[in-house]
């Protein structure tokens, strides 16, 4: 090979267009999709739903979703399924509210507790799934069915026969640690805000909207730090590796296990968090809390340009799918169409989403 | 000629009453390229594993550097400095070429919590490296799947030479490519033997085999039947002693001589 063909070789790669460069990311069609999502909604919808309070009534939505469709995109990527993240997040609902209500803990010990134990579950469903070898889909089916009849047995045993834990409102006021997990963010902003006339207020000078739900700012925060994992640590790259091919990824050194199990585990923490969140906002648990939601959760990953072969995704795509599911549920409330078209929405959306992802792969990756 | 950098004195591996391989010996060069023919069957496959340290032999000794060794896995021997290249490449075809390069053995930088990628300076690693190797990708993003099959070898074979190989097993490389790939690749052993290292050329194609090689030794029913130097014998005398002698020359004879 001649210097002067490497020198051309050179030229070629300077040439590649941004365009190229954009298709070539799992999360295009994501993104996409928000663009269409808004535009429909702007032509259809009552003008309140892009209001500041309208964002943020889709939003809240969408991200109790996004935080679970992230860690459900990762495990993805990672080559596995988690079904059972919806029912476990009526599980830890029911852990929570048992150490609060039942027990008396503070949240500085409650929520830890809360998280290490649905970890520790996570963890036992990857090691179910490498011990015996099959398909992560069945392992965690059987826990999707496990932990929600574990969920309404306990609370019956917890309650005394119902099947819905209340009081929690009442055990967490005051806590130091609540304002972490319940209520809204940077209120003080949207006060400064409201006083300079920037955002709607109401005659007493309270603003509209009083601040950001703090699920939003998990949800983003957990977009941030999960993209720059994937993308930006040796972690991410064993993600990638281990979904690709476990077998090429554990002869190069890839801790194939540890990736896998880690992975399970951060759904299952994903899930408690989003259970810990949503019950302290709604003041009570209940054996329902969760329902559907793994299939919500795969659904805002595979819109996000997961493929569901692993190895090929982003966060940041299941962000904007999660986001696309927020805006579809709520925004139809704003138009007057009948609110039921949204699983119809829902199920074409996916669809085209799997299909676009294939073509997307294809010309990617070049496979013939 | 210097000493050898790893000599295998008479192998041999039983797995319960089979005998797999039957007294195999074999030495490897500083760079030198030492192929091993063999028919399917022959042993090749268990020997290679030997070598990089999946199995342990029944019998026999391995001398690596001049001291005797023995290798509890094959993550010892990628340590030591022998890799492998095995059919199957190790390679994640959604995944980029830079991806491929390092995974498992990726650079860092920063400390601690910030102990990131290293990512622009495995880009360059990797663009330099595949540039040795005579291959000028479209950019370190481009993902694996868009190689050809020579390519992808490359990849592998300068992914193995980067990380300190001093023995590189190829096992069948140029089996499943076309005519204008295998070239390539056998560029790219000739490009690595240059650097000094030693290359293990498997293979059932003694075209392939004496294009490169300078030494050739010959398996046959888990059994080596020589080693002999490029120029010492021809390619029909290789494949001769490859399939066992008089059968095949019976056989070709009616085949008119096309194999």
């Amino acid at each position: 090979m001649s210097i002067d063909s490497i020198g051309r070789a050179d030229e070629r790669i300077k040439s590649e267009s941004v365009v190229t460069k954009l298709m070539k990311r799992p999360e295009l069609g994501a993104i996409g999709g928000v663009i269409l999502v808004t535009l429909f909604f702007m032509i259809t919808a009552d003008r309140t739903m892009f209001t500041l309070s309208g964002i943020m009534n889709f939003m809240t939505p969408a991200a109790q979703l996004g935080i679970l469709g992230i860690a459900a995109a990762m495990l993805m990527i990672g080559g596995e399924f988690d079904l059972s993240i919806g029912s476990m997040v009526a599980f830890a609902g029911m852990m929570f509210g048992v150490f609060v209500v039942n027990v008396g803990m503070p949240l500085m010990l409650a929520i830890p507790l809360t998280l290490a134990l649905a970890a520790a579950l996570g963890a036992t469903n990857g090691m179910i799934v490498l011990r015996t070898g099959l398909p992560s889909f069945i392992v965690t089916l059987a826990g999707l069915f496990v932990l929600r009849g574990a969920s309404l047995v306990g609370l019956k045993i917890f309650t005394g026969g119902s099947t819905q834990l209340r009081g929690i409102r009442e055990a967490v006021e005051g806590d130091f640690m609540a304002p972490l997990f319940s209520g809204d963010a940077f209120g003080f902003i949207m006060r400064w805000l409201a006083e300079a006339g920037i955002v709607d207020s109401f005659k007493s000078g309270v603003p509209k909207v009083p601040g950001i739900p703090v699920e939003i700012i998990w949800f983003i925060v957990f977009a941030l730090i999960a993209t720059y994992v994937l993308l930006r640590t040796p972690a991410g790259n064993w993600i990638f590796a281990t979904g690709g091919d476990a077998l090429a990824a554990q002869n190069s050194g890839v801790p194939v296990r540890r990736v896998k199990i880690s992975l399970f585990m951060l759904t299952a923490v994903a899930a408690a968090l989003v259970a810990i969140i949503t019950v302290m906002d709604a003041g009570s648990t209940d054996a329902r809390r969760g329902f559907m939601k793994e299939f919500e959760a795969i659904i805002a990953a595979v819109i996000g340009g997961c493929l569901l072969t692993g190895g090929y995704g982003s966060a940041i795509g299941a962000f904007f799918g999660a986001i696309i599911f927020g805006m579809v549920t709520i925004g139809l409330t704003y138009t007057r169409f009948d609110q039921d078209w949204f699983q119809v929405f829902l199920g074409a959306m996916l669809l085209l989403a799997v299909i676009f992802n294939n073509v997307i792969r294809r010309r990617v990756t070049g496979e013939r | 000629m210097s000493a050898p950098i790893i000599h295998m004195e008479n192998i041999k591996k039983h797995y319960g009453n089979v005998i797999a391989l039957n007294g195999v010996t074999f030495d490897l060069r500083a760079g030198e390229c030492h192929c091993l023919l063999g028919d399917n069957g022959a042993g090749k496959s268990t020997f290679i594993k030997t070598m990089s340290g999946v199995h342990k032999p029944t019998e026999g000794s391995i001398t690596f550097e001049g001291k005797p060794l023995s290798f509890g896995s094959p993550r010892d021997a990628m340590e030591a400095g022998i890799a492998t290249v095995f059919q199957d490449l190790a390679m994640i075809p959604l995944m980029s070429v830079t991806r491929n390069f390092f995974m498992g053995r990726e650079p860092t930088k920063g400390r601690g919590l910030f102990k990131r990628f290293d990512i622009d300076h495995a880009n360059e690693i990797t663009m330099a490296e595949m540039r040795k190797m005579g291959i000028n990708l479209r950019g370190p993003d481009q993902a694996v799947g868009t190689l050809s099959g020579g390519e992808r070898q490359t990849v592998a074979i300068a992914r193995a030479v980067y990380f300190g190989a001093k023995v590189l097993i190829l096992d069948e490389p140029t089996s499943a490519l076309g005519v204008r790939q295998t070239s390539n690749v056998l560029a790219t052993i000739k490009r690595v033997r240059e650097q000094g290292i030693g290359v293990v050329f498997i293979s059932h194609n003694v075209r392939h085999a004496m294009a490169v090689g300078d030494r050739f030794t010959v398996v046959n029913r888990g059994q080596t039947l020589g080693t002999a130097t490029r120029g010492e014998i021809t390619a029909s005398q290789l494949q001769d002693m490859m399939a066992g002698g008089q059968e095949m020359a019976a056989l070709e004879g009616s085949l008119g001589g096309t194999i």
